[in-house]
């Protein structure tokens, strides 16, 4: 557990290894994404083991939900880099002439970069990508709350990339905020919107630019699906949406479902037998992180309306830190379990009247991070797409935008702001410079003072773009 | 204090309500807006002019050229590009989740606070307004109490020209900028000082508000030897004084140049000023004043320390009634002087010497990273090293201020000087949400991708997140069997 002298330390080498101007070459840049790509390739077996010790993780999702995601995102970075720093040329208006103008990127300097316990390493590793491949040197502070993984990076990182340029600090909150009063060139957080207010407020004291990964109440609108391979298909997508990924511990996870009440009976019978089919035996499913999350969705569940609704599932193993997947219909909607991000195997499903009732729903409620709508019905779609607001949107499926490069991933609203994946690590780790050439060949003197109104006149015609005017008035031969 | 929150929540409930309403949404509604700023400024030129030249002494040249013809071209740039921002962007999905359809859609962030500063009173309160409507939001702009003129002019003028059941505009001083503050935005964009910014960001922390906070620094200027002397004054003069008389945040703030190249800079400079401004700058009606009393006393503060008021080689009058200061160059003051600590934000223009030239990147990185840097020189690895070693919002070459003139470029600060960029299409983007939207069908599953977990699946798991085809083939083909 670092002090505060220790981490005083550690971000002075930070600085310094970053003045040193290393971090800016292609060269040094290339070298930190193979040397994570070696990381994960010579040690997954131990990454599987930090990530089954901390959340009972079955390597199987370990790997496609993590391990295999970075890969990718390492080797697209490896690929896209020298697209992502080239300079952009942009066009500079005649009158200028002789002039150049481009957006350069360039590195921000010394990050931070918090990540959180429910996908340990991938939140500490995909912002890690975009972050080194834009040339800055890095700190990571892995969650506290997923020791294995932590001091997996802790043991790691340094060996496979530049230590003195990509560290990693070990501890809880209180580590946390002093690392908070040094100045970071900027901060990620991704976690809970109690947090990620107190990291925002301490950044403000140094201008530091933030970015907040955070969650919400993932809807997802089930409409009444037709065929009978669609429907299977599309319950298959939303029970590995909600229980397959860390058992409902995800920022994208489906928080809870809304169907049609005549669809009910139906929907609830394939969710019941894909459950039994997807999940015979625990170990498919990843335990609750820690006893006092056990308790908070044990505590979910006290409310006896909430109780009552329970109509699957609800066994608890709290030893084990064992949830069922449980589903519950029409809790309450003014219960925690409705208005709380669940973050746990608990589905709600909310039946409404008609499907196109669910819009006003989604509506009434803080901004998710996704919303997911399982429909043909395009007018449906558009009306979601266009009336709601969400970091994304998905339709027949869900989560499954986490993977995809081309696809900004952040929230809005209360689920928060900044956006990476792919390029948009890259840019979330950038400043983009503006840079102006001109040469001395040709000077407008009407630029200059003092001011008489032919100056002004020939002006207007230049902000206009009228050059045709401007060299008539220039000439003379227009008063 | 009462008052002020009253007003504050009265005109978020009402912009929420419009909002909601879906009013903003349509690209006809946000043209029209666009339109009506663009009639105002063209039809209430003379009136805008009037309210500058109150609150600021600024010429109307000025007026015009750096305020209102930037507001219209704004407007029209805006107008031109809208359909196309507003169109959603197709995005290769890739083959993880083939066969399915990506793209990025633009949307509002809802309602949308804008506080001006008072330098650029009417650019800097209606340009980001520009931007915020373009991306379909509702906004309340709050304009700086220290341009007082041009804020009751806005306050007048937008509810005649813009859709004011959108548009609001709550003027007032610290009391009713702290209540607008404590309320919930969408997003807020300040432009101003760094003090102030730290607030802003705290009072947004609170409701996790996205900021873009437009501040300043000192923009240093380079000067080399190898240059075409006299063009190179007067684009400094430019920038320094015909930008309301320094009081501005891409002016040049300071000179770095070599020992022996200064004496022929300085008289180059002092030529160039009698040019501009005459023998006496105080009688020049091209001139801005200091803005108020409070400001002007600053800059005498900072001529008049000692180690610094003696380094005063041109210029140094002052007029307290009319509130004017003239063009001062100082040469050499010392490092650790107030006037090179702060930002000047005035017409004082220090010039430090070097022995080397390539000594000033040192310097220059030695002080907070600034709005903007210039350099002027013609030697192409100077410009190369000034580029790669500086760190700035924006950067000139050969000359000052004029990047902010082009819509193709971002146009905002870096570490101390800011966080965020607009103008042109980056206005639209920093008042929107880039909404990602993935389309699939049902047609093909990948049973590999769920449980129960067998090696056979987390084989196919591995390929395909590495690309490999066959393993592809077989997912899709909805490989393995049986499982």
């Amino acid at each position: 557990m670092a002090d505060a002298a220790a981490l005083g330390e550690t971000a002075r080498e930070l600085r310094e290894a970053y003045e040193s101007g290393r971090t800016r070459s292609v060269a040094w840049r290339q070298a930190q994404l193979r040397g994570l790509l070696r990381l994960l390739q010579e040690k997954e077996a131990e990454a599987f083991r930090a990530l089954h010790d901390d959340l009972g993780k079955h390597h199987a999702e370990a790997f496609r939900d993590e391990v295999g995601v970075l890969v990718k995102s390492a080797n697209a970075a490896l690929r896209e880099l020298g697209r992502w720093m080239a300079p952009e040329k942009v066009w500079v208006p005649l009158i200028a002439f002789p002039a150049s103008a481009q957006v350069v990127p360039e590195p921000l300097g010394v990050v931070l970069v918090f990540s959180c316990w429910n996908v340990p390493l991938g939140l500490s590793l995909e912002p890690l990508i975009g972050a080194v491949a834009a040339g800055n040197a890095v700190l990571l502070k892995p969650s506290e709350l997923a020791p294995s993984t932590a001091r997996f990076l802790g043991d790691n990182i340094g060996r496979y990339m530049d230590a003195a340029a990509v560290k990693v600090v070990q501890g809880g909150p209180e580590v946390g905020e002093q690392l908070m009063e040094h100045r970071w060139d900027k901060v990620l957080f991704t976690g809970s919107p109690r947090i990620a207010r107190m990291v925002m407020a301490a950044a403000s004291r140094h201008l530091t630019p933030v970015a907040l990964e955070l969650g919400g109440k993932c809807p997802c609108i089930f409409d009444s699906i037709a065929g009978a391979r669609d429907l299977r298909f599309a319950v298959n997508r939303v029970v590995g949406a909600k229980w397959s990924p860390c058992a409902g511990q995800a920022c994208i996870a489906i928080d809870y479902v809304l169907v049609e009440e005549r669809f009910l009976p139906t929907l609830l019978k394939m969710l019941k037998s894909t459950l039994k089919s997807f999940f015979p035996e625990a170990d498919h499913m990843a335990r609750i992180v820690n006893a006092r999350h056990f308790e908070r969705l044990r505590a979910l569940l006290k409310d006896t309306s909430v109780a009552a609704s329970v109509v699957h599932g609800g066994s608890m193993d709290a030893k084990n830190l064992y949830i069922e997947p449980t589903i519950l219909l029409n809790p309450p909607l003014d219960s925690a379990i409705m208005t709380e991000e669940i973050f746990g195997p608990l589905l709600p499903i909310i039946t409404v009247k008609k499907i196109e009732d669910s819009v006003a729903f989604v509506r009434a409620r803080p901004k998710p991070l996704a919303i997911y709508a399982f429909t043909g019905n395009a007018s449906l779609r558009r009306r979601i797409e266009e009336e709601t607001s969400s970091g994304s949107l998905v339709f027949n499926d869900a989560v499954v935008q986490y993977a995809i490069d081309a696809l900004p991933f952040g929230g809005v609203g209360e689920s928060g702001f900044g956006q990476y994946h792919g390029k948009y690590s890259f840019e979330m780790f950038s400043h983009r410079k503006a840079v102006m050439k001109r040469g001395y060949l040709i000077e407008l003197m009407l630029r200059y003072p003092p001011w008489d109104e032919s100056k002004v006149a020939l002006m207007r015609h230049l902000y206009r773009f009228d050059y045709f005017s401007f060299v008539l008035r220039f000439l003379g031969l227009r008063r | 204090m009462e008052a002020a929150t009253v007003a504050a929540e009265a005109a978020l409930g009402q912009l929420r309500a419009s909002f909601a309403s879906g009013r903003t949404r349509p690209a006809a509604w946000r043209a029209a807006q666009l339109r009506g700023v663009l009639r105002m400024a063209t039809e209430m030129e003379a009136e805008i002019c009037a309210a500058l030249r109150a609150d600021l002494a600024k010429p109307c040249t000025e007026a015009y050229v750096h305020e209102i013809s930037l507001v219209k071209s704004s407007c029209m740039f805006a107008l031109k590009n809208l359909k196309k921002w507003m169109k959603p962007k197709k995005v290769p999905a890739g083959v993880l989740t083939f066969p399915s359809a990506a793209r990025i859609a633009a949307e509002p962030l809802g309602v949308v606070l804008v506080i001006s500063a008072w330098n650029y009173p009417f650019l800097l309160a209606i340009d980001p307004i520009i931007g915020a409507i373009a991306a379909g939001n509702a906004v309340v702009l709050k304009p700086s109490e220290i341009a007082p003129a041009t804020s009751s002019l806005l306050a007048n003028l937008l509810p005649r020209f813009v859709d004011g059941s959108c548009v609001r505009i709550v003027e007032g001083g610290v009391p009713e900028t702290t209540a607008l503050l404590e309320q919930k935005w969408d997003k807020i964009f300040y432009t101003g000082n760094g003090k102030v910014g730290r607030i802003v960001m705290n009072f947004a922390a609170k409701h996790l508000t996205p900021v873009v906070l437009e501040l300043g620094g000192k923009c240093p200027v380079i000067v080399d030897s190898n240059v075409d002397l006299h063009v190179a004054a007067k684009r400094i003069a430019s920038g320094k004084w015909g930008c309301n008389n320094g009081q501005a945040c891409i002016s040049p703030d300071f000179i770095i140049t070599t020992k022996s190249f200064a004496p022929k800079l300085l008289d180059s400079l002092k030529k160039v000023l009698e040019k501009f401004y005459g023998k006496d700058p105080l009688l020049s009606a091209d001139l801005s004043r200091i803005v108020n009393s409070n400001h002007f006393n600053r800059l005498r503060r900072l001529m008049d320390e000692e180690m610094v008021s003696d380094k005063i080689v041109f210029g140094g009058q002052s007029d307290q009634q009319e509130l004017k200061i003239a063009p001062t160059l100082l040469l050499d003051v010392p490092l650790d002087s107030a006037i090179m600590k702060e930002e000047i934000f005035g017409p004082l223009l220090p010039i430090i010497t070097v022995d080397k030239i390539h000594e000033s990147f040192a310097l220059i990185n030695s002080m907070t990273k600034p709005l903007a840097a210039y350099i002027f020189t013609k030697n192409s690895r100077l410009q190369h090293q000034f580029e790669r070693s500086i760190s700035a919002g924006g950067m000139i070459i050969n000359d000052t201020s004029v990047h902010l003139t082009n819509p193709h470029l971002p146009f905002g600060g870096v570490g101390e000087s800011g966080m965020g960029a607009y103008h042109g299409t980056f206005s639209f983007d920093a008042f929107s949400h880039k909404k990602a939207v993935l389309a699939r069908s049902f047609g093909i599953e990948t049973k590999a991708r769920y449980p129960p977990y067998t090696p056979a699946k987390l084989k196919i798991l591995k390929s395909v997140l590495k690309g490999n085809l066959v393993a592809m083939i077989q997912a899709v083909l909805g490989c393995p069997r049986g499982a």
